[in-house]
Parts: structure tokens; sequence; C-alpha cells
């Protein structure tokens, strides 16, 4: 199924005899989900950017690639990284705004400015019933009502099916500086990103992988190139620090995992436990972002993180793995019964026939 | 504004329900003494007052829980209160319900530089989240301009902003984990010292959820370092449309100031006469700050200094000293006490698109003519926040109507060119009848299916958020 319009989304969501996977480019769903699958990619097109209100909004089937380009004839860009999946998920097509949105899909950026729920200004849904729903707005600051825009941000289509979204923006900044130390193990590293993070220096991107430390800085000219070298001096503690060309790309799509059978897990937890969590996890290679936040895993298919998790603050999510794996283990992790009970609560009062991407999610 | 006619019955059982609170909290926690709930019975928003029938003040989570649980067995609803600071009514109580206050709870439980964020129970006011790290370089973004009482509680409950989220955000971009006490008493854990919490995004939708899905006890906060300075430029224009010119400009031009705020005419001569902070007497006055070293703040305040020049300013004045950007900020943080000096003043908050201030300020100056009212406009004018300040005499018979009427059409006027009602005060009782010109009833449905999952005996702050009537079934039903 794939409606062209808001009205007729809401028709087929509310005659639907049967459950209906939801998707947008097909590029970055996780899990298993057995349905008919509703397209919204016919839901397309900008519908209105204001630059000097820092604005967007869109049609939640435009293609990412298409608001990227209307934003950067402006001189401005989603704040939030987009990650481009289709290398690590070995899938094609084309990314749409609305799948970004349904995974808070969020790259490097994500621990200075934040993630994609923190620059959604609003949402129109149509739920389980088939109700048109809008909350939010087009405005920077709104907090008429409970803001179901961050429900619906990393919802992964289990409460509705989004139909637009829109943004605040920001202007690209004029020059970018990546410094890079060489050496460091996992703990160094996220002692230097955390001592990085901790300076007034307005680091907005923190990552490890294989030895290398990066660490970036955007701005104005004359403020980057003061800012980096005073940080140089500041972490020389840690080694010498240089500048390298642009390495961001790769970190936000995890392009060292691309390709191959292992597993790979996503981990979300604190900084400080991600060196710990790698000296259990018995990991192939892994891949530090969010100064230490975030810890890609590429692991030997069918094992279970959870287990090296443990009871450290955070979650594992299993992004790539085989469909047994995704069954055994579950997607996403397991919660405590109290917010299972919210979880489910709300997904009955939201979607009551339980039609909605059934199996996602838990 | 109508509220609920109280509960005859509830009332008769607060002999009943004293005994059983007395049980779990010790005697200086319970306040039942009826010339003592008199304290609680408003917040900042006195023109409404109705004592509760009881007060309480916990110390602990668990308190927190074995007070909500009897409340619930009991069927009296629960009004949560940080610290009363709240301009929409949030915290205003009904006459069948329990306050339940968190102001004891007010310890920091745990700093964590090397992680960036502090936890600390929820009853602690704003600025001393601050004061607990800024020794260290380090402070809490949020800075509603209450920061000195307002409570993180009050904080969460309204999504709070402040003149500096135009760089840092609100609330819910710096909330990272909450302990979170359902009505039936029910502790659950969100997020935590990470930057994302797994599953739907819960603590979204609690932040900003007026004390309607349960209380917080204890917050996870996103701490960040220190800037290594900030100054501000003054700049005034003779009117409203290209003051509001410049700021677009600024914007698209990529400068990304931590604050712009704007007065208008009326507020500028008001705050002049109170506080004598040397403004230019114009039609409309910016204050934009920037940060960083202070060859950073040159730059940036040139670029912006270059840009404001191309509008042919009547003033400009930039700071080159703590003493001068003292001056500068004097006026307008003195702006709510100039108009309070004048008369009494409602205070609105609705939010509109950038691009349609002068516009909604030319509107707002017509109307003030038709109603007979003043008004000055003082707000947070990056982000659109427009904060009029409406002028009215307490004392004379219907002069409160005659503002309340006009306030809802200043809002009804942000609402009709793409902005809301409200951007950080939230709606408590002052907007709730107002909800109808911006949702939908199906939109509205939607958020109180959220609340009947966590409460759905729906006693937690009673009549607030929704109009009266489009929640009265979902109320009956739940009785």
């Amino acid at each position: 199924m794939k409606p062209d319009s808001e009205t007729e989304l809401a028709r087929m969501v509310t005659e639907a005899d049967g459950s209906l996977g939801i998707t947008g480019g097909g590029t970055r769903a996780i899990g298993v989900c057995d349905a008919v699958a509703l397209s919204i990619a016919g839901l397309s097109g900008v519908t209105l950017h204001e630059p000097g209100s820092l604005t967007l909004v869109a049609q939640a089937g435009t293609p990412v690639a298409e608001i990227e380009a209307a934003l950067a004839a402006e001189g401005q860009r989603l704040a939030f990284e987009v990650p481009d999946m289709r290398g690590l998920l070995g899938r094609e097509g084309v990314s749409t705004i609305g799948g970004v949105v349904a995974a808070n899909a969020s790259g490097p950026r994500r621990v200075q400015g934040g993630a994609c729920r923190d620059f959604l200004l609003g949402v129109r849904f149509v739920d389980g019933m088939g109700r048109i729903v809008s909350n939010g707005g087009r405005v920077m600051k709104n907090v008429t009502g409970y803001d179901l825009v961050k429900l619906m941000a990393g919802s992964h289509g289990t409460l509705g099916v989004l139909t637009e979204v829109s943004f605040k923006v920001l202007p690209v900044p004029e020059t970018t500086v990546t410094l890079a130390c060489s050496g460091l193990d996992a703990a160094g590293a996220v002692a230097a990103m955390s001592a990085a993070l901790g300076t007034p220096y307005d680091v907005n991107g923190a990552a490890f992988h294989d030895g290398t430390t990066w660490l970036r800085i955007e701005g104005f000219a004359p403020s980057v190139a003061y800012r980096s070298a005073v940080l140089a001096k500041d972490l020389a503690r840690f080694g010498a620090w240089f500048e390298v060309s642009d390495p961001w790309a790769g970190i936000r799509d995890v392009a060292a995992f691309q390709g191959g059978a292992s597993d790979v897990w996503r981990v979300s937890l604190k900084p400080s436990d991600a060196p710990g969590l790698l000296d259990k996890a018995n990991a192939e290679d892994a891949l530090l972002d969010w100064g230490g936040g975030l810890v890609w895993l590429r692991t030997k298919p069918g094992g279970d993180l959870r287990v090296a998790l443990g009871d450290l603050q955070g979650h594992a999510t299993l992004v790539r793995a085989a469909g047994d794996t995704h069954k055994a283990l579950g997607t996403f992790q397991p919660e405590p019964a109290p917010l299972v009970a919210l979880t489910r609560g709300l997904r009955a009062k939201f979607d009551p026939r339980g039609i909605l991407n059934p199996g996602r999610m838990g | 504004m109508d509220m609920p006619a109280p509960n005859p019955a509830l009332l008769a059982l607060k002999p009943k329900l004293v005994e059983r609170l007395l049980k779990v909290l010790p005697r200086d926690a319970v306040i039942d003494d009826e010339a003592e709930t008199r304290a609680y019975e408003c917040d900042a928003l006195t023109a409404y007052r109705c004592p509760p029938l009881v007060a309480v003040l916990p110390s602990t989570t668990q308190e927190v829980s074995d007070v909500l649980r009897i409340c619930h067995d009991m069927g009296v609803p629960v009004v949560p209160r940080g610290s009363g600071t709240s301009l929409a009514g949030g915290a205003l109580p009904t006459a069948d319900s329990v306050i339940l206050g968190v102001a004891r709870m007010n310890d920091v439980l745990e700093t964590d530089y090397a992680n960036r964020l502090i936890r600390v129970q929820t009853g602690r006011t704003n600025l001393s989240v601050t004061g607990a790290v800024e020794a260290d370089g380090f402070f809490y973004a949020p800075d509603p301009s209450s920061q000195l009482a307002c409570a993180i509680a009050g904080n969460i409950a309204m999504n709070s902003g402040g003149a500096h989220c135009l760089k840092y955000g609100v609330t819910t971009n710096n909330l990272l984990g909450v302990t979170l006490v359902q009505m039936d008493g029910t502790v659950v854990e969100i997020g935590g010292g990470y930057m994302d919490a797994g599953g739907l995004d819960l603590l979204g939708v609690i932040c900003g959820s007026e004390g309607q899905l349960g209380v917080v006890t204890e917050a996870t906060l996103r701490i960040l370092p220190k800037p290594e300075g900030a100054r501000p430029v003054l700049i005034g224009y003779d009117s409203n449309e290209v003051a509001g010119q410049c700021v677009s400009d600024i914007i698209k031009a990529g400068v990304l100031p931590v604050a712009i705020e704007f007065m208008d005419r009326p507020c500028i001569r008001a705050t002049e006469a109170f506080a004598k902070a040397g403004y230019p007497d114009c039609e409309a006055l910016l204050i934009i700050e920037v940060e960083g070293s202070e060859a950073e703040i040159d730059d940036q305040l040139a670029r912006i200094v270059e840009i404001a020049n191309r509008h042919n300013p009547v003033e400009l004045r930039e700071s080159k000293s703590a003493d001068e950007s003292a001056r500068i900020w004097l006026g307008r943080k003195s702006a709510f006490g100039a108009m309070g000096q004048i008369n009494d003043y409602m205070c609105l908050d609705g939010t509109i698109p950038v691009s349609q201030l002068p516009y909604v300020l030319r509107r707002i100056g017509e109307m003030s003519q038709q109603y007979g009212l003043g008004v000055g406009n003082v707000f947070h004018a990056g982000d659109g926040n427009m904060h009029p300040l409406i002028l009215f005499d307490a004392n004379k018979l219907g002069d409160l109507e005659l503002c309340e009427a006009f306030g809802a059409d200043i809002l009804k006027l942000c609402v009709e060119v793409g902005g809301c009602l409200t951007g950080e005060h939230g709606v408590g009782i002052e907007k709730r009848d107002l909800m109808i010109d911006q949702f939908s009833a199906i939109d509205m449905d939607a958020q109180m299916a959220v609340k009947d999952v966590f409460d759905p005996k729906w006693l937690l702050n009673p009549a607030k958020v929704f109009p009266l009537e489009t929640s009265a079934a979902r109320r009956a039903a739940a009785e």
C-alpha cells in the first residue's frame, strides 16, 4: 500500500483488516515485523522552509537528500547529522525523513547539540484507529499540551504513522576542524573525550575507533582556529593532537562495520562505563561515539551482549543480526515491568487493534 | 475561570485522610490546619486562590509513594507543587485536593563531571543546581527568570525555558532521567546517566505534562561547561518591523547568539523610569548576547553590528566590560518589576514564527487601543517566544475580566499566525479553555489518552490543561 495523501493513508489504516508494516524508504528499520507493507513514500515534499525562522516542515515521505539539498541552498542543515544506515544494514532505497524521526536517528553531533527529537518541533500522524492527530507545531518554544512530538520520535511506527514533521534547522558553520590523537586505548580515549567535552570550547563530535580518537570543532574560522589550538594544548597530557581530514560521515554511518556476517549492537550508556563494557563484551571490534556514551560493537553471530552489559545503566539494541537472533534475543532491550506496563498501555490507546508494526519494539 | 465544585464526600474524608497520612509522615510534614493550608492557596497566578484540604511535605521518594498510594486508595486528587512560582496556575489547589510539595527534597545526590551530569532531588531550586557545580566550571542551562525560587520539579512539569534557550534548549533538552512516582504509588526509573533512554521516549512526554502523569522526585540533569565569557550588544530601532528584520538577518547569517531579547516602547519607557538603565527612547530595543573567549566575542559582535548597521539603528552600544554588560541587562531584568510599578499586570507567553513578529506587534497595539488597556512587550525574539504584559487594575470591577479577554485575543492571534498558546509557562488553568483554539478534539483526545495510561483515575493535578468540558467524560468515568 502506498497512499499519496494523508487522507488516503487515514482511510487505509481505518479499513485495514490486518497488520501493517510501516515503511519510509526501507533503509533503517531494525528487527522483525511480519505485516503488509504500508509505505509513506507517496507523501513527499518540503511544505515550508523559512530560513530566517530556522524552520522546515516536510511531509514524512520526503527523501532526506531532498531536504538536505533544500537546506544547503540556504546555507543550513539538519542539526542532528542523519546517519545513513544502508551500508551497515545492507539495504538499498531512499531514506525518508519520516523514517529518520521514527528511529530518532541521530549522529555524532548528538553529544553536544542534541538528537533528532531535540530538533523536532511538530508532527502530524495517523493513529491506529485512522485518526489524524497533530501535536507541537512549527515554533521553537512550545509547551502547549502534552509533548507527543517526543513520544512519536523513536517510537518506530508503533503508535502512529507519521505524515508530516517540522524541525528547527541550523546554519552550516563556516569552518570545521577535526583533531585526532593516536595510540590511546578505550579508557584513555574516554578520559580524553570527557576532558574535551568538559571544556568551554564547544566540541561537537568525540569518537574513538581502532586506536584513534577524534574531536570536532565547528564555527567561524578565527574561533575554530583559536579553540582547536587551545584544546590541543589542554589535552596534551593524552598525546599529540593533529588536524586530520573529516572522518565524521564514516563514524555516523558506522562504516567500519559494513559488510560481513557479524552481529552489530548499539549500546547507550554512561561514557565512563564504556571501557568496562568493552573489557567484558569480547567483541570483534568497537566504535565509540558521543564521547563514549554510544558504543557500536561487532560481535560473533548469535551472542547476547546484554549479559556483558549486566547491571550497568543503559541499554543495548541489536541492530544487525539474523532473524532468528532478533527473535531469540529481542531487538530492543527488555524493560522493567512498570515501564512495560506504561508502554503497553500507550500502544493499546494509540493502536487498540495492535495493527501498527506488531513485533517491533517488543 | 471555572473549577469543578469540590466533592463533599472528599471534604468529609479529611479526618480519616489526615489520620492515614500521619501514619506515613512525621507530624510537621502534614499541614491540615485551615490557617496554615492558606499558605498553599495559590501560586504566582495570584488572581485565583483556593486552600487545599491538606498539604504534605514529604522528604523521600518512599514518603511520596506512600502519600500517593493513600490518596489513590481514597480517591483524593493530588496537586504536585515545586516552589509555587507557576504563572499559569499549575499548582492551584482544589478545595478537595492534597497539595504535595517537594520543597523538603532538595539534596544533590550525585555530581559527575566526567559524564557531565548532576542528579538532584527535585525540590532543589534551579539556580542552586548551577550553584552546586559552578565552582568546578559547570552550569545547568535552562534559566527561567524565576530561577532563584523555582524548583526543578516545576521546571520539569512545565518544561521551562529561559533567556538562554536559543542556544542551550529548554528543560526537555537537558533532562536525562527521572524517578517518577505514579498516582498508585508505583516508583519508576526512566533514563539515567546516558544520552537516550531506551524504549518509547516516556521522558519526553513526562517533561511538560504539568504534573498530571506522576510526581518526579529525582532528576538526572545534563550540565555544561561554563563559557569563557559573555557580552551583549544593545541595539535600538525606530520600528518593530526593522528590529524584527534585523533578528531574522542575524539568525540567517549563521551567528548563534545565546540570547536575543526584544523590548517595545511601552516597556522601554517603563523600565527606564524604574531602573534608569540609560536605554534610548525608541520603538524597539534588542539585547543580543554572545559567548566565547574575548576574541571570539569581539568577532561575533562585529558580525552582529555589521548586520545591525545595515538597518540604520538609532542606537548601538557594544559592551566592552562586565560593568557595561550589567547595565545593558539591568533594564531587561527589571522589566517585569517596572511594569508592576505602573499597575497590576498579566504576563502572556505565546510563541509565534519569528517572521510574524512585526505583524503580531502591530495587531497587539491595535487591540490595546480597542480594549483600553496598556500593554508592553518584552520577549525572547530569537525563538519567537513573546511575553506581552497587559496592565490592568485588580481593584477596578471588571478590569481583570477585560484583561483576560484581551489576553485570550492575543493568544488566539499567536495560534492564527502559526504559533502556540504557551512557549514556556504552561497551560495550567490560565490557558486551559483556549486549548480548543489550538487543538482539534482528536488532538486533545490523543493527549488525554496518555493521562489515561499514567493516571487512570484522573486524580493528579485536576482541572488543568484540558478544558473541563473536553475532559468531563473521562473524569466522570474515572470516578
